[in-house]
């Protein structure tokens, strides 16, 4: 059996993710592999997309990073720390550099709680400022989020509609001065007019203080718009990773040829009938198929699919398969094969 | 799932219009909404669902609803379908089904028309089905009731209809439970019991939002089968306007419980008209467009339904908008183009919008309906060609400025 292996990972990271594995208990004795030995890294100032579909271990693998819970095995390291062997009051103290982004806004702000106060919190829980610089920061952030602070702060999360609880969000997020934020699905839950709204926030935001984001989304389009580089995800595996434009202009996965397939696009379709490229679901991540996991569902499986589980390689200007058989490889298959 | 569907057997007593002693109004539409309005009575006043909708879907046609969550596009199909009881909603306005009106319709006249003449696919398998009953037990239940077939008949029929909708080993499915099947399937189960006793007329309320991508995809092309091969009319509702370009006849984009623009689906993404229906298509991240590509946003949000602006109800949020706009509602005019409709004074790419409308206008502070604490609205300069944002890295070599210093 091989593995997966880290040959697509760089040096000079801020956060490099190594051989995560990511297990739950299922009941007798069965476990769910959520994540399985991926390996991701992440450069100072770059927006990582993880996409995948639902159940790929997208969000498990944002909270692994975040040691919530903490990996199975595997390592974190953050800026040359180790994090999965730090203790718990030294991760505490760690936590303030990296921070989290939820996707239902409504539910992960207190309802009775004022604006005000939910932002203020982790400044008050880490006794930073006095309390009139703790005010002025919260103003600073609500501001920077598109919010007016002399009418947010006194208000209850129930009083604003979904974009704004979002912004809320974004700024409590942005009240420590983090490095990292790890976005899990931070659109999914709004309409497509206030979605674009809070990407570009999101992208202002980045560049005004400076941030590195883990952005965790299952529509490959948001993904593209927001990410330097983009991973994809097939059932705890990473499948392909490089810059969007290799990715989504040459694919050289197949679950990510008939990803970029599935999606309706906004134009007309001109008359083929069928258009589902893949047919059959997701496999149970509990027993997960042998050597490539998406080998049940791929168009291109070989015997030496299932025996073997293919390892992460290059196919040029740092684009990693992990593929056996990958598309940009072949010359006489068309690079965005529609099967 | 690509075998042709057999036919379900029907006995032979009468269903339908036909067990209710109606006959279809020959040259009538299947279905045609005119002038719907659904309101309903709450504490603080009058909510305006769906506010005057006129719609036209015949057979074998689809017909797309699209619109951001709060536009009525859910309203408006429950309402057609007359599925909407309770106190407080006051209907005006007709639903004719071949020629007979469902809102003035008996409850129990009307009953009798789901399932055999129109049926409903909704958008969270797992609530639209019944957790503790076998999901065979959920199709035969309509066919009984409506077909009056016997245990067996409906079964058999079942397990056909389970065929058609491409459940492997229907044979075993048809005696499991809606948790032991995956998503996908569980939406193919309620597309099945939908479909059961053979109705002439779908509406499918969001059928693959709680789908992932992959199997939206199988899903819209099960849907789009069965309307061929059944000869149905479909409305597809949804807020994807991706999802209706690719399988829509004639599009409806809905706003503020209006139909805002109508058109074939072509002519609706060639040749766009309404301002908000160009605002939410430069919302959308493209694919084919650069990572970093700054969206066009539409600054605020959906007016209040209790009390919609008087004028264009997207006036407040449209960049061209004028004070006509703001003060006088416009009618749903035709374009030059037959059956492209769109409600606006000023209209997208036409002579009458460019030539009246000083062109580049920097939108004024309108009065925003969102309360305060509002995003601040930044006046959204006329729609131009997509700008990349600039990246971190040219940011720190062009400007070391940083504003958090």
């Amino acid at each position: 059996m091989s593995e997966p292996g880290t040959a697509h990972l760089r040096d000079d990271t801020l956060l490099s993710v190594e051989h995560l594995v990511v297990e739950f208990p299922a009941g007798r004795g069965r476990k769910v592999h959520a994540v399985s030995d991926l390996s991701i890294d992440i450069r100072k100032g770059e927006t990582l997309g993880l996409v995948g579909e639902s159940g790929c271990g997208k969000s498990t693998t944002g909270r692994a990073i975040m040691q919530l819970p903490s990996p199975t095995s595997g390592s974190v390291s953050y800026d040359g720390t180790e994090v999965t062997k730090l203790s718990r009051a030294d991760l505490r103290r760690l936590r303030p550099k990296m921070q989290m982004i939820f996707q239902d806004p409504i539910s992960s702000l207190n309802p009775r709680r004022k604006v005000g106060d939910i932002v203020a919190e982790p400044l008050q829980i880490w006794g930073i400022g006095t309390p009139e610089e703790r005010v002025a920061k919260v103003r600073e952030v609500l501001d920077a989020c598109g919010l007016d602070p002399d009418v947010a702060m006194g208000k209850y999360p129930h009083e604003f509609s979904g974009g704004q609880c979002q912004r809320i969000c974004v700024a409590r997020a942005l009240v420590l001065d983090p490095a990292v934020i790890i976005c899990d699905e931070p659109v999914s839950a709004l309409d497509v007019s206030v979605q674009a709204q809070i990407l570009n926030l999101l992208e202002e935001m980045k560049e005004r203080y400076g941030l590195t984001l883990v952005f965790i989304a299952h529509d490959l389009a948001v993904v593209k718009n927001v990410s330097d580089r983009v991973a994809v995800m097939y059932l705890g595996k990473l499948c392909e990773t490089g810059t969007p434009d290799d990715v989504y202009g040459s694919p050289a996965h197949p679950y990510t040829a008939a990803l970029l397939a599935s999606i309706p696009k906004p134009e007309v379709r001109s008359g083929s009938e069928e258009s589902a490229p893949l047919s059959g679901e997701l496999p149970s991540p509990i027993d997960p198929p042998s050597g490539c996991r998406f080998r049940t569902r791929c168009p291109y499986a070989q015997d030496i699919c299932a025996q073997v589980e293919p390892e992460v390689r290059d196919v040029g200007n740092g684009h990693f398969v992990a593929c056996h058989f990958p598309l940009v490889r072949r010359p006489n298959e068309p690079a965005t094969a529609t099967f | 799932m690509n075998q042709p569907s057999p036919t379900l057997q029907t006995s032979t007593s009468k269903t339908g219009l036909a067990a209710l002693g109606l006959q279809p109004v020959p040259g009538a539409p299947l279905l045609e909404l005119d002038d719907l309005r659904t309101y309903f009575e709450i504490g603080a006043g009058t909510v305006h669902a769906v506010d005057g909708v006129s719609l036209k879907v015949d057979r074998a046609m689809t017909l797309g609803v699209v619109g951001e969550s709060g536009s009525g596009k859910t309203v408006l199909s429950r309402s057609a379908m007359g599925l909407l009881r309770s106190g407080n909603l006051r209907q005006s306005g007709q639903v004719r089904y071949q020629g007979h009106d469902l809102i003035a319709m008996a409850d129990k006249t009307r009953r009798r028309l789901w399932g055999t003449e129109m049926a409903m696919v909704f958008q969270d398998p797992m609530t639209s089905l019944n957790p503790v009953m076998k999901i065979g037990r959920q199709i035969t239940e309509s066919l009984r009731y409506h077909l009056g077939m016997s245990k067996s008949e409906a079964r058999e029929a079942a397990l056909v209809g389970l065929k058609s909708v491409g459940i492997p080993a229907p044979e075993q499915r048809i005696d499991e439970y809606p948790h032991q099947l995956s998503g996908g399937m569980r939406q193919r189960v309620t597309i099945a019991v939908a479909l059961a006793c053979g109705p002439k007329l779908l509406f499918a309320d969001e059928p693959t939002t709680a789908l992932d991508v992959t199997v939206q995809a199988q899903i819209l092309d099960l849907l789009d089968h069965q309307r061929r091969e059944r000869n149905m009319g479909m409305i597809l509702v949804t807020h994807d306007l991706g999802v209706v370009a690719g399988r829509a006849d004639v599009v409806a984009v809905m706003y503020a419980g209006q139909v805002v623009e109508i058109a074939p689906t072509a002519e609706l993404f060639g040749n766009v008209r309404m301002p908000y229906t160009e605002a939410l298509l430069r919302a959308i991240p493209k694919l084919d467009e650069a990572s970093h590509t700054k969206l066009n946003v539409i600054s605020g949000r959906p007016p209040d339904l209790i009390k919609p602006p008087k004028g264009c109800r997207f006036a407040p949020r449209c960049p061209y908008a004028q004070s006509k706009c703001r003060n006088e509602p416009p009618p749903l005019v035709e374009s030059s183009t037959p059956g492209h409709a769109y409600r606006c004074w000023f209209p997208v790419g036409s002579d009458q919008g460019s030539t009246q409308l000083p062109a580049p206008v920097v939108r004024e502070p309108a009065p925003d309906p969102a309360p305060d604490g509002a995003p601040k609205i930044q006046p959204t300069p006329p729609p131009k060609a997509p700008e990349r944002r600039i990246t971190a890295v040219e940011r720190s070599e062009n400007a070391p400025e940083n504003p958090n210093e």
